[in-house]
C-alpha cells in the first residue's frame, strides 16, 4: 500500500464524516449538543480549508502551478485499480472553499427551524458536506462516482423528511431523475475503464492515467452524452430541469441553500473535470447542442422564473437561467468563458445561497412563500430588505457585485469565441448566442426586480406582515459574510482569476490538443495516426472514401443484377426445396 | 510633480472624489440608523462638498497645467488596481481626468451639492431622510465613476449604479404601487440599453483585442482612440458597414436606454415619482446626460462612422420634437419638465450626431443648470402648495399667481425659462445656438447634403415648442391669479432651497458667456471660447474616413454674416414661442385653448397627452405579450409537456409495469400457483413444439457436411447422436465398430436420405429424424423441418 502527499484534503474530507459518526453517538434529546457539535465541525472544517487558499509561498497551494496540488493518493481497492487520489487545482479550489463557507452558514441560517430529528438533521448535513468535497477534489474515476452517489442520499433525506407538503414526490424525482443520468455514466465509466486497462496494459480509474488513453470517435460520442447526460441533469439543462423546482419548493432552507449553492455547480465541474478532458471529439460533437440548450435555458428560465407566484420556485427558475451561463461559458471554450463560468458559479452560490436564506427567513416568520402574500416589507424589515437588495442586484449581475464577473466574461468569451475555435469542434453562430445570452441581463432584472417589489415594495397592507420582525443577531451573521462575500467577488475578482488561469489555461490548450488527435482504435495520447496530414483533411479523405464506397456499392448492384445471382445467399425457393420430410 | 503619482492617503488622488460621496453613502446606510439628522445631512453634505473641492483643484491644478503644456486629451490616469484581467482582456480600475471627464465631475459636484443642500429643507420631514441622503451619495458616487472612468468597463460600473440609486429613488416612496413600479419601469429600460451596451463593449474588444497597444489596456478609452486602434473600426463588419457603425449604434442604444431617447424614452416621465431633488439631480442635471457624454467620449469611434451618425442625429431630432410635442397637453409640473428633458436631450444628441461634441458637452452645461433651477423650483412651489394642504402639489391648473407669493423662487424660475428658451444672453441661447449652427454647417462624408439643414430645420421647430411650452408652464403657474386656496396662501421655501436656487440661476444667466461662437470681427477674448478650447484635446476633429484625400476636419464654418443670422433666426423663433404661450395662456388656462382642445385639436391634445400612446402601444407589443409567453412557456412547455408528460410520463409507464408485475408479486399463493402451472406449461409447449431435433447439411464440393441440432426439447449437450448414413435404416458404425456418435459428419459422394436418432440422456428415448439429399441443392443450406 503507498501513499503520498499532503494530509489537507483527507483532513477536509474526513472531518465532516467523523462529526457525523460522532453526533450520531449522542443522545437523541440533546439537540442543543446536535447543533453545537455540527457548527463546530463545518467551523473546523472550514478553517481548515482556508490552509487551501491560495498563497504563492503556501506549500498547499501556489496560483502558479497549472495541474493538481495538495495531492493524495492511497491505493483503494488493488483488485480494480482503484485509488484515493484526491487533489485540487485553479478550478475546484473555489469551490471547495465555497461549499466549506457554505455549510456553516447554511446551518446558522437554519437556526431553530429544524426541530425535528435533530441528530439526524446535522448528521446528513455533514455527510453532504463529505459528499460534495469529495466529488471536487476527486481524482480518480471510482472514486469521483462513490462520491457523487454518496451525497445524494442525504440530500434525499433532507428532502424526504425535513422538506414540505409535497417533499415524498420532490425527494423521488429528485433521486430518480439524478439516478438515471448517473446510471449511464456509470456504463460510460466501465467502458473507459476496460478500454483504458487495455491500452495502458493495466486496470485503473486513476483520472490522469485514464486521460492519456485516446478513445475512437464513435466511442467518444457515446460516452460523452452518457456523461453529459447526467451532468446536464445535475447543471440543470433545459429541459432536464424540472426536477429542480420541485426540490427546491419541498426542500427545507438549508437544502435549498446547498442544492442551489453547491450542488448544481458538479453539472459544470463535471463537464470540465471529465466529459470534456475525457472525450474530447464527443464534446466537439455535442458542443451545438449543449450550446443552444443552454441558451434556450437562459431565456426560457428567466421567462418561466417571471411567471411564478412562488418565491422559491421563482428562484429555482432562475438558477436554471444562472447556469444555463455557466455552460455556455465553458462550452465556447475560450478563457474567458471557462473562467467566467467558474467565476459565475462561485457567485451563483452566494448570491442563490443568500436568496434562498431570504426565502427561509421569510418564510419562517410567515409560513408562506407566495408573493401575493407579501408586500411593504421594507417598512417592517429595512436591515433586511437592504440587505436582500444587495443578494438580488448581486444575482441580477450589477457590475462591482459578484455575479456581473461571471456573466461579462461568459458573455465574452461566447460572443467572440469564433476566433480560436479548434477544428471540427461545433460551436454554432458564437455572436448570435452570446447576443441572445445577452437578453438574460434583461430578463434577470425583469423577473428579480419584480419578485423584490412584490415582496418588498407596495403598501403593508396584511396584517400578519405588520408583525414581522427584523434580523435577529443569528440571522445577520449569516447574512453578513454573505454580502461581504458578494461585494469582495464583485469588486476584486482578480485575484481569484489568477488562481484560476492556469488550469484553465491547461484545460484549453489540452482539450484543444485532444481533439486535434487522429481518430481510430483506443490508444495513447499523441500517438495517432491519420491518414491525411491534418483533421480537416481526414474529414475530406473520410468523404472521398464514403464517396467512392458509395460508388462501388452501386457497381455491385448493377453487377449482380447482370451476372444473376451467383454469390447470393439462397432464397425462399432454395431453401424450400431442401425441406426434408418429416 | 507628476501629476499621474498623486496620492491621498493610501489611495490615488483621484479615486477619492468618487470614493468620498461612497462612503458617505456607507455611513449613512450603514449606520445612519443610529445617527442624528443634523449629522447624517453633514456626512452627506461634507463628503460631495470635499469631492468638489477636491475635483475643482485637480482641474484648475494639475490638469490645467497639463493642457496648458498641450497634454489635456491625455490628462492624468490613475491606475487603482487590476479589476479583471483573463486572457488577452484587461480591465483595470483606472480614473481617468481629462479636460472633458473635467467639465462633467464639476457639474455633478457642484450641482449635486447644491441639491443635497436643497434635500436638507425638502426632505426635513421624512421618515426615511437618512436613507435618502445614502442613496443621494451612492448616486453621486455612482455618477463620478461613470464620468471618471478610464475604460469602458469602469464605466460601466458608474452606468449600472447610477441605474440602481435611480431605482431606489424613484421608488423612494415605495408604499405607493406606481412609484415601485416606475422605478422598476426605468431599471428595466435601462438594462435594455444596457444589454445593447454590452454587446457593443464585446465588439469593440473583439476588434482591438490583438492590437499592442490595446493590449494592456482593454476598451481603455485612450487606447481606442490610438491612430494604431483606429483602423480597425474601418473595417467592414455587417451588410457592407464599418464595424464602428455596428459598434456605435449599439453603444448609443445603450445611451438611448440611458439618456431616455426614442424608443426607450418611456420610463422617463414615470420616474418623476421620485422626491423632486432626485429629478433635478438624477433625471435632469447629470444621470440622463451619461449618454450623451459617452457618445462625445467616444468621438473617435463616432467619427469613423457617419452612418452611426446619422442614426444618432435622426434619432435625437425625432426625440426633440416628439417629446416637446407630448409636452404640449401635460397638466403635471414635474412631467412637463421631464418632457423638456427628454427634449432637450433630443438636442445634444443632434449635436453629438452632428460630430459636434462641443456643444453637446456645453448644452449639457447649461441644461444641468437651468433645468436643476427648473425642478427646484418646481420643488419649491410643490413644497409649499403642499404645506397649504394641496392634495395634488404638481396639477399646474391649480396653481397660478405664485410670483408674489413665492418671489425667489419665480425669479429663479423665470431666469431659468428663458434661458430654455434660448434668449440671449442666458445660458440657453448660446449652447442652443451651437447646436443649430453645428447642425446647419455640417457635412459629413456620405451624408445627404441637405441633411444638416433638416436637421436645423427640425430644432428650430423643436426650439419653437420648448419656448411654447415652457412659457405656458411659467404663465401657468407664476401668471395670473391663484387658482386654488393653497395656491393664494403659499409662501416661499425656506433658505436651504432658496439658496441653491439662486446658485443655480445665476450659472444659468452667466455659463453660457465661456461658449460663445467663432466669428472673426470682432476678435473675442479667449474667456468667451474658453469651453471650446478647453474641450479641444479630448474629441475628435477629424473624420476618420479612409479613401478621402487626406484629414478631413469635421467642423464646417460659416461666415460671420451667416454665424449672426443663425443666431437672430433662433432668437426670432424663441420670441415667437413665448408670444404664443403668452397668447394663450397669459392669464391662466383661457376659453379659447379649451375650444380648441375639445374641437378642433383634440385628437393632437389627445396624442399629447398619452405621450403618443407609447406607453399603451409597448403595453400591447411587449408587456402582454411577455407576461403571456412567460405564463405559457411554464404552464404548458414547463408543466405539461416536459413534466407531465415527458417527466411524469416516463414514470407512468415504467410505473404500470410496475402495477402488472406486482398483480403478480402480492403473496398470494394460489395465484403463484397458477404462474407455476401456466409456466410449466408453456415450457413444455416451447419445448415440445417448437425445436423438434433435426441436423443441417451442406454440399460442398464433392462433400455432404452434417450437423446436428438435437433441438430444446431433450437436455441437448448430453443428448447421443446416432447417424444412418447409407440409408439402410441402420445406425452407422465407423472404421473401428464403434457407433458414430459425432454432431458433425461428413460424407463424400451421393447419398440417400440420411437419418439421425437422437438419443435423451435422461429417458433413453429415441427421435429418429430422416431428410432426402436435394442434390441439386448446390451449396444452399437446407433447413430441417419446423
Amino acid at each position: 500500500m503507498s501513499s503520498s502527499g499532503s494530509f489537507v484534503l483527507p483532513l477536509i474530507l474526513g472531518l465532516p464524516i467523523l462529526g457525523a459518526i460522532f453526533v450520531m453517538c449522542t443522545p437523541k434529546t440533546e439537540t442543543a449538543l446536535h447543533r453545537g457539535i455540527g457548527m463546530t465541525v463545518m467551523v473546523i472544517t472550514f478553517l481548515v480549508s482556508l490552509i487551501l487558499v491560495p498563497n504563492s509561498h503556501s506549500p498547499f497551494f501556489r496560483p502558479d502551478v497549472p495541474g493538481f496540488q495538495a495531492l493524495f493518493d492511497i491505493e483503494w481497492i488493488p483488485g480494480l485499480g482503484a485509488h484515493f487520489k484526491v487533489g485540487v487545482d485553479g478550478i475546484s479550489v473555489f469551490l471547495v472553499l465555497l461549499t466549506t463557507f457554505l455549510m456553516p452558514l447554511t446551518l446558522l441560517g437554519t437556526g431553530r427551524a429544524i426541530d425535528k430529528h435533530v441528530r439526524e438533521f446535522i448528521a446528513a448535513m455533514l455527510v453532504l458536506e463529505t459528499g460534495m468535497l469529495g466529488a471536487f477534489v476527486a481524482l480518480d474515476l471510482f472514486l469521483f462516482y462513490v462520491s457523487w452517489e454518496v451525497m445524494l442520499i442525504p440530500m434525499y433525506l433532507l428532502i424526504g423528511i425535513w422538506g414540505g407538503q409535497r417533499r415524498l414526490y420532490a425527494s423521488i424525482k429528485f433521486v430518480i431523475y439524478t439516478m438515471v443520468g448517473s446510471l449511464l455514466m456509470l456504463v460510460a465509466i466501465f467502458y473507459v475503464y476496460v478500454q483504458a486497462g487495455s491500452v495502458l496494459g493495466g486496470y485503473t480509474t486513476d483520472l490522469e492515467r485514464v486521460l492519456t488513453v485516446a478513445l475512437p470517435h464513435h466511442a467518444q460520442v457515446w460516452c460523452f452524452a452518457a456523461f453529459a447526460l447526467a451532468f446536464a441533469i445535475k447543471v440543470p439543462l433545459f429541459p432536464l430541469h424540472t426536477w429542480l423546482p420541485d426540490a427546491h419548493v419541498e426542500a427545507p432552507t438549508a437544502g435549498s441553500v446547498i442544492l442551489a449553492g453547491v450542488l448544481l455547480k458538479f453539472g459544470i465541474y463535471g463537464f470540465l473535470r471529465y466529459a470534456m478532458p475525457l472525450f474530447p471529439h464527443g464534446a466537439a460533437v455535442w458542443a451545438p447542442v449543449i450550446s443552444v440548450l443552454a441558451v434556450i435555458g437562459i431565456i426560457y428560465g428567466a421567462f418561466v422564473a417571471f411567471a411564478q407566484d412562488d418565491v422559491k420556485k421563482l428562484v429555482a427558475y432562475s438558477s436554471v437561467s444562472h447556469l444555463g451561463f455557466c455552460a455556455l461559458g465553458v462550452f465556447a471554450l475560450t478563457s474567458y468563458g471557462i473562467s467566467g463560468s467558474i467565476f459565475a458559479m462561485l457567485s451563483h452560490g452566494l448570491t442563490t445561497g443568500g436568496l434562498f436564506l431570504g426565502i427561509g427567513v421569510l418564510y419562517e416568520r410567515r409560513h408562506t412563500r407566495r408573493l401575493a402574500e407579501y408586500g411593504g416589507i421594507w417598512k417592517q424589515m429595512p436591515v433586511f430588505s437592504g440587505l436582500f437588495l444587495i443578494v438580488v442586484m448581486g444575482s441580477a449581475g450589477l457590475p462591482a457585485l459578484s455575479g456581473f464577473v461571471g456573466e461579462f466574461l461568459t458573455i465574452l468569451g461566447t460572443f467572440i469565441a469564433g476566433d480560436t475555435l479548434p477544428q471540427g469542434y461545433g460551436f454554432p453562430m458564437p455572436r448570435l448566442l452570446g447576443a441572445l445570452a445577452a437578453t438574460g441581463v434583461v430578463l434577470g432584472a425583469i423577473y428579480l426586480l419584480w419578485m423584490f417589489q412584490k415582496v418588498f415594495f407596495g403598501k403593508l397592507d396584511k396584517a400578519k406582515n405588520g408583525r414581522l420582525k427584523d434580523l435577529d443577531g443569528r440571522e445577520l451573521g449569516t447574512f453578513i459574510p454573505l454580502v461581504i462575500g458578494i461585494f469582495l467577488l464583485g469588486l476584486f475578482p482578480q485575484p481569484l482569476l489568477v488562481v484560476m488561469k492556469p488550469a484553465v489555461d491547461k484545460f484549453t490548450q489540452d482539450f484543444k490538443t485532444r481533439v486535434a488527435e487522429c481518430d481510430g482504435p483506443a490508444h495513447t495520447f499523441g500517438t495517432g495516426k491519420c491518414d491525411a496530414n491534418t483533421k480537416a483533411e481526414a474529414e475530406v479523405q473520410k468523404t472521398l472514401d464514403s464517396l467512392a464506397r458509395g460508388a462501388a456499392g452501386v457497381q455491385k448492384t448493377i453487377g449482380g443484377a447482370a451476372a444473376g445471382n451467383a454469390g447470393s445467399p439462397g432464397g425462399a425457393g432454395d431453401a424450400g426445396s431442401a425441406r426434408p420430410t418429416p | 510633480m507628476d501629476a499621474a503619482n498623486l496620492q491621498l492617503g493610501p489611495l490615488p488622488i483621484l479615486a477619492w472624489i468618487p470614493l468620498l460621496p461612497l462612503l458617505g453613502a456607507l455611513i449613512n446606510l450603514v449606520a445612519g440608523r443610529w445617527l442624528p439628522k443634523w449629522l447624517v445631512s453633514t456626512v452627506a453634505i461634507l463628503s460631495v462638498g470635499l469631492a468638489f473641492v477636491l475635483a475643482a483643484y485637480l482641474v484648475f491644478g494639475p490638469l490645467f497645467q497639463e493642457f496648458q503644456a498641450g497634454r489635456g486629451g491625455i490628462g492624468i490616469t490613475q491606475t487603482i488596481y487590476t479589476w479583471i484581467e483573463v486572457g488577452s482582456f484587461k480591465a483595470q480600475l483606472a480614473l481617468r481626468l481629462d479636460t472633458l471627464s473635467a467639465v462633467m465631475i464639476l457639474i455633478v459636484t457642484f450641482v449635486g451639492m447644491l441639491i443635497h443642500i436643497y434635500s436638507t429643507g425638502y426632505m426635513a420631514h421624512d421618515p426615511r431622510y437618512k436613507t435618502f441622503f445614502g442613496y443621494l451619495n451612492l448616486f453621486t458616487g455612482s455618477m463620478l465613476i461613470l464620468v471618471l472612468a478610464a475604460n469602458m468597463p469602469v464605466m460601466f460600473i458608474g452606468w449600472e449604479g447610477v441605474g440602481l440609486c435611480s431605482f431606489l429613488l424613484i421608488g423612494f416612496w415605495f408604499e405607493n404601487e406606481a412609484f415601485a413600479s416606475a422605478g422598476r419601469k426605468a431599471f428595466v429600460v435601462n438594462r435594455i440599453g444596457d444589454f445593447a451596451f454590452l454587446l457593443g463593449m464585446f465588439l469593440l474588444f473583439w476588434a482591438t483585442k490583438d492590437i499592442g497597444v490595446a493590449k494592456d489596456a482593454s476598451l481603455d478609452f485612450a487606447a481606442l482612440k490610438n491612430p494604431a486602434v483606429g483602423a480597425a473600426y474601418t473595417n467592414g463588419f455587417w451588410g457592407g458597414e464599418r464595424l464602428a457603425a455596428a459598434a456605435g449604434i449599439l453603444l448609443f442604444i445603450g445611451a438611448c436606454g440611458k439618456s431616455a431617447q426614442l424608443p426607450l424614452f418611456v420610463w422617463l416621465p414615470d420616474a418623476m415619482a421620485g422626491p423632486t431633488p432626485v429629478s433635478a439631480l438624477i433625471h435632469a442635471a447629470t444621470m440622463v446626460t451619461a449618454g450623451v457624454y459617452m457618445v462625445c467620449r467616444l468621438s473617435f469611434l463616432y467619427a469613423a462612422s457617419t452612418t452611426a451618425l446619422i442614426v444618432i442625429s435622426t434619432v435625437g431630432l425625432l426625440t426633440a420634437l416628439a417629446a416637446a410635442f407630448m409636452a404640449f397637453a401635460q397638466t403635471d409640473l414635474k412631467k412637463v419638465l421631464a418632457y423638456s428633458t427628454v427634449s432637450q436631450l433630443g438636442f445634444m444628441f443632434v449635436a453629438a450626431g452632428t460630430a459636434n461634441w462641443t456643444a453637446a458637452i456645453f448644452h449639457l452645461g447649461t441644461h444641468a443648470f437651468f433645468k436643476a433651477c427648473l425642478f427646484l423650483g418646481a420643488g419649491s412651489v410643490m413644497h409649499s402648495l403642499e404645506h397649504e394642504g394641496s392634495t395634488t402639489p404638481g396639477d399646474i391648473m391649480t396653481m397660478g399667481g405664485l410670483r408674489r407669493r413665492l418671489p425667489l423662487t419665480h425669479i429663479t424660475f423665470l431666469i431659468s425659462c428663458l434661458a430654455i428658451a434660448g434668449i440671449v444672453p442666458f445660458a440657453g441661447f448660446f449652447s442652443k445656438d451651437e447646436i443649430l449652427g453645428g447642425a446647419f454647417a455640417v457635412h459629413p462624408p456620405g451624408w445627404p447634403v441637405w441633411y444638416g439643414k433638416l436637421l436645423w430645420g427640425g430644432l428650430l421647430l423643436g426650439a419653437l415648442g420648448t419656448a411654447f411650452y415652457m412659457w405656458r408652464l411659467y404663465f401657468l403657474v407664476f401668471a395670473g391669479e391663484s387658482r386654488s386656496d393653497a395656491a393664494k396662501k403659499a409662501h416661499e421655501s425656506p433658505l436651504a432651497m432658496t439658496v441653491p436656487l439662486i446658485i443655480l440661476a445665476f450659472f444659468a444667466t452667466f455659463v453660457g458667456l465661456i461658449g460663445l461662437p467663432h466669428i472673426e470681427h470682432p476678435e473675442l477674448p479667449g474667456f468667451f471660447h474658453a469651453l471650446a478650447h478647453w474641450l479641444d484635446p479630448s474629441v475628435t476633429h477629424e473624420w476618420y474616413a479612409t479613401g478621402l484625400p487626406g484629414v478631413q476636419a469635421i467642423a464646417g464654418s460659416e461666415s460671420d454674416g451667416t454665424t449672426f443670422l443663425l443666431m437672430g433666426v433662433a432668437l426670432l423663433v424663441g420670441i415667437a414661442g413665448i408670444t404664443g404661450a403668452w397668447l394663450f395662456y397669459g392669464r391662466g388656462p383661457s376659453k379659447t385653448v379649451n375650444q380648441l382642445v375639445e374641437g378642433p385639436l383634440a385628437g393632437v391634445y389627445e396624442a399629447s397627452k398619452h405621450k403618443l400612446w407609447f406607453d399603451e402601444v409597448y403595453d400591447v407589443i411587449l408587456v402582454r405579450p411577455f407576461k403571456v409567453v412567460a405564463r405559457g412557456l411554464f404552464e404548458i412547455a414547463d408543466r405539461f409537456v416536459i413534466d407531465t408528460v415527458a417527466v411524469n410520463g416516463a414514470a407512468f409507464v415504467i410505473g404500470i409495469f410496475g402495477r402488472v408485475s406486482r398483480w403478480f408479486q402480492n403473496g398470494n399463493v394460489q395465484r403463484y400457483l397458477v404462474g407455476v402451472v401456466v409456466g410449466g406449461a408453456l415450457v413444455f409447449f416451447m419445448t415440445d413444439c417448437h425445436h423438434k431435433p433435426t441436423f443441417t447439411y451442406k454440399k460442398v464440393g464433392n462433400q455432404l457436411q452434417l450437423h446436428a441440432e438435437p433441438g430444446s426439447g431433450i437436455e441437448g449437450s448430453g443428448a447421443k447422436i446416432y447417424w444412418d448414413l447409407d440409408g439402410d435404416g441402420q445406425k452407422d458404425r465407423d472404421a473401428a465398430g464403434n457407433l458414430i456418435e459425432k454432431r458433425d459428419v461428413t460424407v463424400t459422394g451421393d447419398t440417400g436420405p440420411i437419418t439421425m436418432w437422437v438419443e435423451d440422456p435422461v429417458t433413453h428415448k429415441e427421435v429418429k429424424v430422416t431428410q432426402k439429399i436435394d442434390s441439386n441443392a448446390g451449396a444452399a443450406e437446407a433447413q430441417g423441418a419446423k
